[in-house]
């Protein structure tokens, strides 16, 4: 849903993030973590690399993981994104939040957003999934702190969690 | 131990995990000040080259742009060069030549990122290639060019030497040797690569002259130090603020020139500039690690190893940055005797300059310490196979032995405290050992290629006793500030930064352990130099030996005066009360006391006659000694026939890190290492063509390992207090990454062992593996 404003150069894009509506005139050229970023003021989505190999801007686009550095952001348009400041329920920690604070899965925080964020699309897909499973579900992702055990641990203690909720 | 108040050996959770767990951490990036500009580097595509002319006109038109900045600018300024950590210099801005690829040539302040990358473009620089130099051989070489011509009396390439240990009497040792086993091995450049890359925000109010930077450091007090002479600002005025640290290991130490330039940037436009680093340029131009090319001896008599020999090169890059303690130029290398009882030891180091990055870090590791534990390690293993014993056996017979601590080591270390057959026997015991072996000789006549690993490192770290450590001339003491408030809640503030190690939970214990104040009820502070007393920073493992007993000894200071407090208000002497956890009490009768909350509360309230008010203070400490971690890392691998990859089957970790405060967290941090030293053994590497172009500079071509290629660890500790540290810890955040890397690569050596095969080079590759299969007639 992106039309051309009256800006020259830039297109209007709108979409829900979080479950809020947002909207901006965006340069073509944006990308979606600059507009998360810059534009939303989300700055809980961090840049690694540049090159959609370590993960630490992946958000929810539509329920899919989703590097934000490889993505335009007018290719977002008219989509649901989920950040991490949208993880919280009612105020409280998102199971997956409990389960990384639980079981040290994070050490400096950088990458942290977004292995939370895949290891919920994971979960929404598998509730009960072995640790292969989840180490092939966020090996598109980088951690230099962990170790990435406790990153797995924690995935399986937020299943846990929401297997007990469910 | 105290239970209530969660002191030591408690795994509580983490304090500092809220703000990460709901975005809410702040890092540079994050940063956002009122009318920022943003400025970007362009970097140099050869690796030596005169420059001809810089142009910047094309870019200084583009609307958005607000300035361009060159190295002739930087040079009206006097800051055309900056000084190194090592004592030489570094160009800021290139001006006569640029000598490494991705060297910073210009700048581009604009009022967004965007424009800035497009200005970049539009700067045309005259380069006039020159041959590169990309090895420490290549730089010696009688025609090699000279890389740093611009230096007074530089006339060749060579930067250091340097000697440890006793030559005469290791002649002896070799001499009177019944077998001398030899490793020539690289420790290849690798990078640090923390997640978040560099970056600053630099913000010189026109109006009051305060320079506050906001930048990723590892050492900010010694950062404010080096900027007011670099920059020429007054001390008082400079603020570094070290915001949340997205990773560090080592990468977070040195001064960039980025930093410099949007210092200048800042101070030259009158508005905050940001500049933040992408993915290259932290790959290309700031602080590597390693580029050791090792010769190692060792000299036996039977299974005794008599003497070690060593004599390296450092392939240092274009400027000397190495970040560590000025008296010692290859670091700590000359830690190279290890874990064993070697008579004589002798260690010769030179360092060249070559057209590469600058500034040698230690990766996750204390000064060079890595490098001197993996050629060790290699090296028993060579003789292991050599001699035909067990390498775990060779191990045992050689190790000092407890009973000889504090031990003298033959290079000049006092290590305070051991135990290595313990965390060995351990190791052996966890892994299944000797039932390993029958299955590795089992498999072998099935065909299938199984190898087992051992490293036993030792660890020098806690840098440093004032005496013989400075950096740059600052002696490497830290500190610790706690202010106790009259409701019983405290602020430690610090002069190190934590870039993940959990720093604002296990100091707080520390402090809960001291005083008796709960863990929750103390904030730590660290990173801003307005507000946190002078300390020379995280890294080299120095946070908890250092800051760490700084935090103890203040803490007890606290609770000597808390005592004569808590005397005036029982009405009894000061030595009629003893201390428990969280109180004092008059001895024979407990019910009489007064908690650290009551004292607190009288310290503002009901003070004995003639006491200074309140319950703080600060304490520098200048640690008596280093500390010692050790322990032994035991990998079992699989080596495919076919392919030649291999795979860790089990990575088996034993431990000594002292007293360990936060037990979970300790964990973490090993975890950790470990991956970094499998990463570094098995695929991370910098290597460059014979043009000096990187071959590793960006995240598809530096690989680092991901949850899918990372083994499985299995933990385990013993506990060998540090006699001088107040509570005996040791420090333990890169201990993985020092000792690993040789249990890895040992072990694919002995899977192959039986074909004759003694070395691989790192990053131990499969076309590696499979060549060696091959020559061995293994292949399938």
């Amino acid at each position: 849903m992106t039309q051309t404003t009256s800006e020259p150069g830039t297109h209007a894009v709108e979409v829900t993030v979080n479950g809020e509506k947002r909207a901006a005139g965006v340069e073509p050229r944006l990308l979606l973590v600059h507009f998360i970023r810059e534009n939303l003021g989300l700055t809980g989505t961090h840049i690694g690399c540049d090159t959609t190999s370590c993960g630490a801007c992946t958000v929810l686009v539509d329920g899919v993981p989703t590097k934000s550095c490889t993505m335009f952001a007018v290719q977002a348009a008219g989509s649901e994104i989920t950040t991490v400041e949208g993880l919280l329920q009612n105020g409280k920690h998102h199971p997956i939040q409990a389960g990384f604070h639980e079981e040290h899965g994070l050490q400096c925080g950088f990458c942290t957003p977004g292995m939370m964020l895949t290891s919920v699309a994971l979960l929404a897909e598998n509730p009960n999934p072995t640790n292969e499973q989840i180490r092939w579900a966020i090996s598109g992702q980088i951690c230099r702190c962990t170790g990435y055990q406790n990153i797995v641990k924690a995935v399986q203690n937020a299943a846990a969690r929401m297997r007990e909720t469910s | 131990m105290s239970t209530e108040v969660r002191g030591l050996g408690h795994s509580v959770k983490r304090k500092e995990d809220e703000r990460f767990l709901r975005g809410k951490g702040t890092y540079v990036d994050d940063i956002k000040l009122p009318g920022m500009l943003h400025m970007e580097l362009l970097r140099s595509p050869f690796a030596h080259a005169r420059i001809k002319s810089v142009d910047t006109s094309r870019a200084a038109a583009l609307p958005g742009v607000v300035a361009v900045v060159t190295g002739e600018l930087m040079a009206q300024h006097s800051l055309a060069w900056m000084p190194t950590l090592s004592g030489d210099t570094q160009a800021v801005l290139a001006t006569d030549k640029v000598r490494f690829q991705g060297q910073e040539v210009a700048a581009v302040v604009a009022e967004s990122a965007y424009i800035a990358k497009d200005a970049l473009e539009l700067i045309d620089v005259d380069y006039a290639p020159l041959p590169a130099v990309t090895s420490p051989e290549r730089a010696q070489a009688p025609d090699a060019p000279l890389i740093r011509d611009e230096k007074e009396g530089q006339t060749d390439n060579h930067i250091f030497h340097w000697e440890a240990g006793d030559k005469e009497a290791t002649e002896r040792a070799f001499a009177e040797a019944d077998r001398v086993v030899t490793l020539d091995t690289h420790y290849p450049r690798c990078h640090p690569s923390p997640l978040e890359c560099c970056g600053c925000v630099a913000d010189i109010n026109p109006a009051t002259g305060k320079a506050t930077i906001y930048m990723t450091s590892q050492a900010p007090h010694a950062h404010r130090t080096l900027f007011a002479i670099v920059a020429g600002l007054p001390e008082h005025m400079i603020r570094i603020v070290s915001p949340d640290i997205g990773g560090g290991f080592g990468n977070k130490v040195p001064i960039y020139p980025g930093y410099v330039v949007a210092t200048a940037a800042s101070l030259l436009l009158g508005r905050p500039v940001k500049w933040i680093e992408d993915r290259t340029g932290n790959l290309i131009s700031t602080g590597f690690a390693r580029d050791y090319h090792m010769h190692g001896e060792l000299a036996l008599k039977g299974d005794r190893i008599v003497g070690l020999r060593t004599s390296l090169e450092s392939d240092e890059g274009a400027f000397y940055a190495d970040a560590q303690p000025s008296k010692f130029r290859a670091g700590l290398f000359h830690i190279v005797t290890g874990s064993y009882d070697i008579p004589a030891a002798h260690v010769v180091a030179d360092g060249y300059y070559t057209n590469k990055a600058p500034g040698g870090v230690a990766y996750r590791c204390s000064f060079r310490v890595t490098e001197a534990s993996y050629l060790i390690e290699r090296l028993v293993d060579v003789a292991a196979h050599e001699v035909g014993i067990d390498p775990a056996e060779l191990r045992l017979k050689n190790f000092i032995k407890p009973e000889q601590f504090p031990y003298h080591s033959a290079t000049g270390f006092v290590y305070d405290s051991g135990d290595y057959p313990k965390a060995m026997n351990l190791a052996l015991e966890k892994l299944g050992y000797a039932e390993l072996r029958k299955e590795q000789a089992k498999a072998r006549e099935e065909g299938r290629l199984l190898g087992i690993g051992l490293a036993s490192f030792t660890e020098v770290v806690g840098a440093g006793p004032g005496k013989d450590y400075d950096i740059a001339g600052l002696r490497m003491f830290d500190s610790a500030e706690l202010r106790v408030h009259p409701t019983g809640k405290a602020i430690l503030k610090l002069g190190v930064r934590s870039q993940g190690q959990g720093h604002e939970t296990t100091f707080a214990q520390i402090v809960a352990e001291e005083i008796g104040i709960p863990y929750e009820d103390v904030e730590v502070q660290e990173g801003d130099t307005d507000n946190t007393p002078y300390g020379l920073g995280t890294y080299a493992s120095r946070s908890t030996p250092v800051a760490g007993a700084a935090t103890a000894v203040i803490s007890r200071k606290l609770r000597e005066k808390a005592r004569e407090i808590a005397a005036h208000l029982l009405e009894c002497a000061p030595d009629d009360l003893e201390w428990e956890t969280d109180r004092f009490f008059v001895k024979g009768a407990p019910e009489r006391s007064k908690t650290i909350q009551d004292v607190a509360f009288a310290a503002y309230t009901n003070l004995p006659e003639g006491m200074e008010a309140g319950l703080e203070g600060v304490h520098y400490y200048d640690p008596p000694n280093m500390t010692y971690p050790f322990g032994t890392y035991a990998v079992v691998v699989e080596v495919d026939r076919g392919t030649g990859q291999w795979k860790p089957l089990r990575v088996v970790a034993v431990d000594d890190c002292g007293v360990r405060i936060n037990p979970m967290i300790v964990e973490g941090q090993i975890m950790g290492g470990l991956t970094e030293g499998y990463a570094i053994a098995a695929m991370e590497l910098i290597t460059f063509d014979e043009d000096g172009n990187c071959i590793g500079s960006n995240f598809m071509d530096y690989l680092i390992p991901t949850a899918w290629e990372t083994p499985e660890f299995e933990l385990g500790e013993t506990v060998t207090p540090s006699p001088h540290h107040p509570i005996g810890a040791k420090g333990v955040g890169e201990s993985a990454t020092v000792g690993s890397p040789a249990a890895y690569v040992n072990a694919v050596v002995d899977a192959l062992a039986h074909a004759g095969v003694r070395t691989f080079e790192m990053p131990v590759t499969p076309d590696k593996v499979w060549q060696a299969l091959s020559e061995a007639g293994l292949a399938e």
